[in-house]
């Protein structure tokens, strides 16, 4: 375990003191004392554990390839913006356009998100991003989705409280949005259509349910009580008559 | 649904005596205007694009392609374009798309303005016996530079410079996407771009590892779909581009048509097989200048401080936009005029929206060099650069490199019809249907367009002799030798240069 004291250091310093730690090989590194530092791991590659104490700026884990990082707080802005595998996991809240063009790896957070979280997802078979988030959610939630796996719990809400904002899901022409309990149709996307869970649903959201509620401690069986929705897209071309040739 | 009321723009015809039905039209034509009817070929002109593929591969030279002269009543008010337009949109109810840069008659102000040359009081410079220095750095410059005394007593250079891209010409290749255009019309640009010592950008659809070997010449580029955008991608170039907007399109997305999206452009774009590629119309993560400059340096941090280009539309606030752009810790700003090319935009947007690059390059250079901070970006002008001359006028009035698009796959055979949002281009360039793709041979092509950027070069080193200068560094933002003809006194105040004759 290698540790560092962020407290006082600009970004730029930080953030080479932890690349500098990853090139000599360490597998394990705490950093205390964060205090709003922007960029911490992007970029970063190989297979590495960051423990974060405190609360990491905006753009956390941006391009990040390979390692986990788990901040002890709440998160801000743009974490896991284009990341293209690893994982990152907030114990608190965290605020707006998460997750932005994620191509890969997953993002768990423990309370709810901001605006705009979700937006161009993208996967293929091979590699496909996953983002649960265990509160509620903002406008534009999973807007443009082309792939990749959204869940959306709602722990804590009062029945009937809406669990994300308006415009959910809207132009979505891939991947998929798990919902629990139920969704209005009215805060959807028009591209959205809204189903129960298959088999095969219910085997992808318990899998990554799993994995989630082994992070957050909490019991898979409470969570997976209440029933899910799946939200998926209408078409995969959902603009194909926008246009004249 | 009976036939379409919108007229045929093109009637393509075969001379029956002529013609020895060896069907080669029909192979070459990538919209299926041919087909065999037994003992002929038979004609559907309404698909027909004129883009000249059948004429150039007929052997008998038996093929005409003519303008429809069959026009709706003349009109002045009611053109061609706009009653076809219309009929086309109730017909379909969608938004006409067009391919290519704006070709409606705005006035191109390249050729209002004219370039000075020596006469008797001083010397003009052979550029063929006197060497002659196009070379041109891209990137932040220090505002001054320190120097200390080294061993030998010479001076040593202590100023750090910031990372630069090093061109031999000030020329570059302006973006288009592995998915708007063919791999093979990528790897023709990367070969030129290697051979002549500049860069090709990749747009945005990630980069194809066909193009790895040429890395030390490509700028890669992030923009609002964020397709292909991964570590390796960002530290792959020479540079990192982000895509606000351009030229043809200013403030709209992108929507790459399904027809384009073949499994191995989807795989590429991680994305859904014959979908529209989306890339949405801003960047989701920059809703203000504080925004970019977050994405910019988180891109820096990525890469290592890699340079980071911005590119915008030319827009009419272009010049305190380019002001925060700098501002923001951008090394580049990149301008696509009103002119620019498409692979796919609306018409109405293309037609109608933003300024030309002229007026742009002007704005820009004034206004960053009144707040002091024109050192601390380069400009890359873009959108209708047609020749070394508007290469040239666009360095006068402030550039400090032109990237050109359309020029450049006019070398592989392109022919401006304008279609290229269809995936259906005979020549092999803008499809992705391996067919037509096989078409264009990476090797023979790079050879015309690095004849191109040779042709223009000697060109470009033949306009400074004349001007009596040998660095094109002595050309840049000097509008002391551009004079405007046929202006009005507003245009030349807002380009900076003074009527002919005076």
């Amino acid at each position: 375990m290698f540790e560092i004291d962020a407290a006082g250091l600009k970004y730029r310093e930080l953030n080479e003191m932890i690349r500098g730690a990853i090139a000599r090989g360490e597998k394990e590194i705490r950093v205390k004392g964060v205090n709003g530092q922007y960029y911490i791991g992007s970029g970063l590659r190989d297979k590495t554990d960051i423990t974060l104490e405190g609360v990491p700026g905006n753009d956390l884990a941006a391009f990040m390839d390979g390692p986990t990082i788990h901040v002890k707080g709440n998160g801000q802005d743009n974490i896991c913006n284009t990341m293209n595998s690893g994982k990152v996991v907030i114990d608190g809240n965290a605020g707006d356009v998460l997750g932005y063009g994620m191509r890969g790896g997953k993002l768990h957070i423990r309370g709810s998100v901001g605006y705009r979280v979700g937006i161009h997802m993208k996967g293929v078979k091979k590699q496909s991003p996953t983002i649960v988030v265990g509160g509620t959610a903002g406008d534009f939630f999973g807007e443009y989705m082309a792939g990749g796996v959204i869940i959306l719990l709602g722990l804590d809400t009062k029945d009937g409280e809406p669990l994300a904002g308006d415009y959910l899901g809207t132009g979505m022409h891939g991947g998929v949005i798990y919902v629990r309990g139920t969704v209005d149709k009215a805060l959807c996307g028009a591209e959205v259509g809204i189903a129960e869970l298959d088999e095969e649903d219910k085997a992808t959201l318990k899998e990554h349910l799993t994995e989630y509620c082994k992070d957050m401690g909490i019991s898979l069986d409470s969570v997976m009580k209440k029933g899910f929705k799946k939200l998926y897209p209408e078409s995969i071309r959902p603009y194909g008559n926008l246009y004249a040739y | 649904m009976f036939r379409s009321l919108a007229l045929p723009e093109y009637l393509a015809t075969i001379d029956p005596v002529k013609c020895i039905r060896c069907k080669r039209c029909i192979q070459n034509c990538g919209w299926g205007v041919y087909s065999w009817g037994g003992d002929k070929v038979l004609i559907n002109t309404s698909k027909c694009v004129n883009c000249l593929r059948c004429y150039h591969y007929c052997p008998e030279e038996a093929i005409e392609i003519r303008p429809n002269h069959t026009r709706y009543k003349p009109n002045a008010c009611w053109g061609y374009n706009a009653i076809r337009n219309i009929k086309r949109q109730a017909e379909t109810g969608g938004i006409p798309l067009t391919g290519m840069g704006s070709d409606l008659p705005y006035p191109i102000l390249f050729d209002n303005l004219l370039i000075d040359a020596c006469q008797v009081t001083n010397p003009s410079i052979d550029p063929l016996r006197e060497p002659m220095e196009l070379r041109t750095y891209l990137g932040k410059k220090p505002s001054k530079l320190e120097f200390v005394r080294g061993a030998d007593g010479k001076p040593v250079l202590k100023t750090k410079m910031p990372p630069q891209i090093k061109l031999s010409l000030p020329l570059l290749f302006s973006p288009m996407s592995y998915g708007s255009i063919s791999l093979n019309a990528q790897k023709v640009l990367a070969q030129a771009a290697h051979e002549c010592g500049t860069v090709m950008n990749t747009g945005e659809g990630g980069l194809h590892e066909d193009l790895l070997p040429y890395r030390s010449n490509i700028i890669v580029q992030v923009a609002s779909g964020r397709f292909g955008v991964n570590p390796d991608y960002l530290n792959a170039g020479v540079a990192v581009e982000i895509k606000i907007g351009q030229g043809a399109k200013p403030g709209i997305g992108g929507h790459l048509p399904g027809e384009k999206i073949p499994l191995d452009v989807a795989r590429a774009r991680m994305i859904p097989v014959g979908t529209d590629a989306i890339s949405p119309a801003p960047q989701h993560d920059i809703y203000s200048i504080e925004d970019l400059r977050q994405l910019i340096y988180a891109i820096k941090e990525t890469t290592g401080y890699k340079p980071v280009s911005v590119k915008i539309a030319a827009v009419h606030n272009v010049a305190a936009i380019a002001s925060g752009i700098v501002r923001a810790g951008a090394d580049i700003v990149y301008l696509d005029g009103f002119r620019g090319g498409t692979g796919a935009a609306p018409s109405i947007i293309r037609d109608h929206l933003g300024i030309p690059i002229e007026h742009a390059i002007a704005a820009v250079d004034d206004r960053l060099r009144q707040e002091g901070i024109r050192n601390e970006a380069s400009i890359i002008a873009a959108g209708g650069i047609r020749s070394s001359a508007d290469a040239a006028k666009a360095i006068a009035l402030g550039a400090d490199a032109v990237a050109i698009a359309t020029a450049a796959l006019i070398t592989m055979g392109c022919t401006t019809c304008g279609k290229c949002y269809t995936g259906c281009c005979s020549w092999g360039i803008t499809t992705q249907k391996p067919e037509l793709t096989a078409r264009l041979d990476p090797e023979i092509f790079a050879e015309r367009l690095i004849n191109l950027v040779h042709a223009w070069e000697h060109e470009l080193k033949e306009i400074l002799g004349a001007l009596g200068i040998n660095a094109i560094e002595s050309l840049r933002g000097n509008r002391e030798r551009l004079r405007g003809v046929g202006l009005d006194t507003q245009t030349l105040d807002i380009l900076g240069v003074k009527p002919a004759g005076r």
